[in-house]
């Protein structure tokens, strides 16, 4: 028997194509992360069996649930797998008890022991005092703790979360997501967000989609901190220019030579510069002086970040200063500036031709 | 679920030419019954509605109707949830056909019904020759009319309930281990409950109303198919007291409909 998922999923509707395969080792969460339209979704539902790939091979713990080759389609209610979607959709007819233990009653367990199987769960999630309520007695945050109580309460081989946090208030998300920390210790997970900090609060590794093709995959610390693709550069937030690398740094696609810490003297060889948009000065006349990296770029969104105010420029690099400095330098849309960032910032290192 | 409007609120863009149609439509769904209120024999009311014939016809009526409005749940909630989530092809088409009765003249349907059933008929020389039954100008023949035109009220507000509820709900109950058959026991029905409860509400009154399918397919036969609408319109011709009385109790039954079927019937529609 082969542990862990593993799932091929090909489907294609119109415009849309989703092409990927991802693998989940025992006692692994993985996050996919990967933009509104990048087929998210779509892969979950398919690997909840609520959706007919095209052409698939999803195989849990060595059970085969879907092969188009040989006609296996196994009905979701037969999977072992339990989802949790962005709405909490408690059935709103049944108490909170009720809907955790439906699970347990659909598995033929006698009503008290499945009670008692909820009760656990509710304790679990710390929701026992809600136990006797209806559904839309509850709050976001209390209904999606409970949704996640019913979700392992049917006791599933392998849990989809489906962006769990997206429709939680802001000041209940953390609390929540601490919460899944917990509970997802040790399962078998596959977690859909377009948010950094769930992939690096729960996942162990990241898979990072675009366009319905895998572009990235990885440890999540290393696909967050060492990008090798734009978007997931983007994701964590990072500056990232791709080219070839030099002796003492890399020259970009469109020529512009950046020098920064390389790990490795393999010249010629393509390799990307990371850096972070704080090590990223903003000037609006050519910076004089010390041999630094600059890039001539024009503003193309100013756009707030936390409490600074990022600065992007229509190639792609993004700087974070502070509002004064950007009302001092008088800052707008269009306008034409220099990047600078230190050498000592920037970290070079090797792609191996993975992605662009 | 009456609606409480802020005084607030400016309203813009009614035009005031509105108004007289508007007043002139509300006139004529209430004149009419306010005019059979004023006209009524109110001395001789209890004996008219007592007699024997109108008693055998408002018994008749409340019979053939319960048994109607049970098949229509029997046998259109099924179709209802078959049209709302099954994936078969030509459903489209289905949907369209199961309105047929709303938009068909009820005589014509019962012209129909007894060209299907009677003994001329082919599924009605089937019956005859294999079980000895003949099904036109039976009670069962009122009751089969009656399903007949009461059918698409149900399948219609039970359908537009299945599509407001969605799928999601049954999704996430079948994630949770639930087989089909259980899904649509403890999620779909419940949910869908007061779409039921309106289309049941509906497909009765319009059983208790049926006039045109039930005489062409029944026939008139006091205590056996004579139902309280056919009883009406007999009256009419021997005293039109009797008549004007029998209607006030159709009357009443239907503002009972509309006050407790009304607004759920109105979401169910949508």
């Amino acid at each position: 028997m082969n542990p862990g998922l593993h799932a091929e999923i090909a489907v294609r509707r119109g415009q849309f194509a989703l092409d990927a395969t991802v693998q989940v080792a025992p006692g692994e969460v993985v996050a996919v992360l990967g933009r509104n339209g990048s087929g998210k979704s779509t892969l979950l539902s398919a690997v909840a069996g609520l959706l007919r790939p095209d052409t698939a091979r999803i195989v849990l713990d060595g059970r085969v649930l879907t092969d188009t080759a040989d006609g296996v389609e196994l009905p979701p209610h037969r999977r072992r797998i339990g989802l949790l979607a962005q709405q909490p959709l408690l059935f709103p007819h049944l108490s909170v008890l009720e809907n955790v233990a439906f699970g347990p009653r659909s598995a033929g367990i006698p009503r008290p022991q499945a009670r008692e199987t909820a009760l656990r769960r509710l304790a679990e999630v710390d929701a026992v005092e809600f136990a006797q309520r209806r559904p839309r007695r509850l709050s976001g945050g209390q209904a999606q703790r409970i949704a996640l109580a019913r979700a392992l309460a049917s006791d599933p081989d392998l849990l989809l979360l489906d962006e769990p946090l997206s429709a939680v208030d802001v000041e209940l998300a953390p609390a929540l997501r601490s919460l899944l920390q917990t509970v997802l210790a040790g399962r078998l997970a596959l977690i859909v967000t377009h948010q950094v900090i769930d992939a690096l609060m729960l996942a162990n590794r990241v898979v990072v989609l675009d366009a319905g093709r895998v572009v990235e995959q990885g440890p999540t610390r290393e696909v967050l901190t060492r990008p090798r693709s734009a978007f997931a550069a983007r994701l964590a937030g990072l500056n990232l220019v791709s080219g070839t690398a030099t002796a003492d740094g890399l020259r970009a696609e469109d020529g512009t030579e950046l020098s920064g810490l390389t790990e490795s003297a393999a010249t010629g060889t393509a390799a990307v510069a990371v850096f972070t948009p704080g090590a990223v000065a903003v000037y609006v006349d050519p910076p004089k002086g010390s041999p630094r990296n600059v890039i001539q770029d024009r503003i193309a969104v100013l756009e707030p970040n936390g409490t600074l105010v990022r600065v992007r420029g229509a190639g792609g690099l993004a700087a974070d200063i502070t509002p004064a400095a950007a009302v001092e330098l008088g800052l707008h849309t269009g306008a034409g500036v220099w990047f600078v960032v230190k050498a000592a910032e920037v970290a070079v290192y090797l792609t191996n031709g993975a992605s662009q | 679920m009456t609606q409480t409007r802020d005084p607030h609120i400016v309203h813009t863009g009614l035009p005031r030419a509105l108004w007289l149609p508007a007043l002139m439509a509300l006139g004529l769904i209430l004149l009419p019954v306010l005019g059979l209120v004023v006209r009524a024999p109110w001395s001789r009311f209890f004996t008219l509605v007592t007699s024997e014939s109108a008693l055998a016809a408002l018994e008749l009526s409340l019979r053939t109707g319960a048994v109607s409005t049970l098949l229509c749940i029997v046998l259109g909630g099924p179709l209802a949830v078959v049209l709302a989530r099954g994936s078969v092809p030509g459903l489209r088409l289905l949907r369209s056909v199961v309105l047929l009765p709303l938009v068909l003249p009820p005589v014509v349907g019962g012209l129909a019904l007894l060209y299907l059933l009677g003994i001329s008929g082919f599924a009605g020389y089937a019956l005859d020759v294999a079980f000895g039954v003949r099904v036109p100008f039976t009670t069962t023949a009122v009751i089969l009319a009656q399903t007949f035109v009461a059918m698409p009220f149900l399948v219609v507000s039970l359908e537009g309930a299945l599509r407001t509820a969605g799928e999601r709900y049954e999704s996430i109950a079948a994630t949770l281990g639930a087989t089909p058959w259980t899904v649509f026991r403890r999620i779909t029905v419940p949910l869908v409950l007061p779409g039921l409860g309106s289309g049941t509400v509906l497909s009765f009154a319009r059983c208790l109303g049926e006039f045109g399918a039930t005489i062409a397919f029944a026939g008139s036969l006091q205590g056996v198919t004579r139902t309280l609408p056919l009883e009406v319109y007999l009256q009419r011709e021997v005293d039109a007291d009797g008549a004007i009385a029998l209607s006030l109790v159709l009357v009443a039954v239907a503002i009972v409909v509309i006050v407790v079927g009304r607004p759920r019937a109105v979401e169910g529609l949508q």
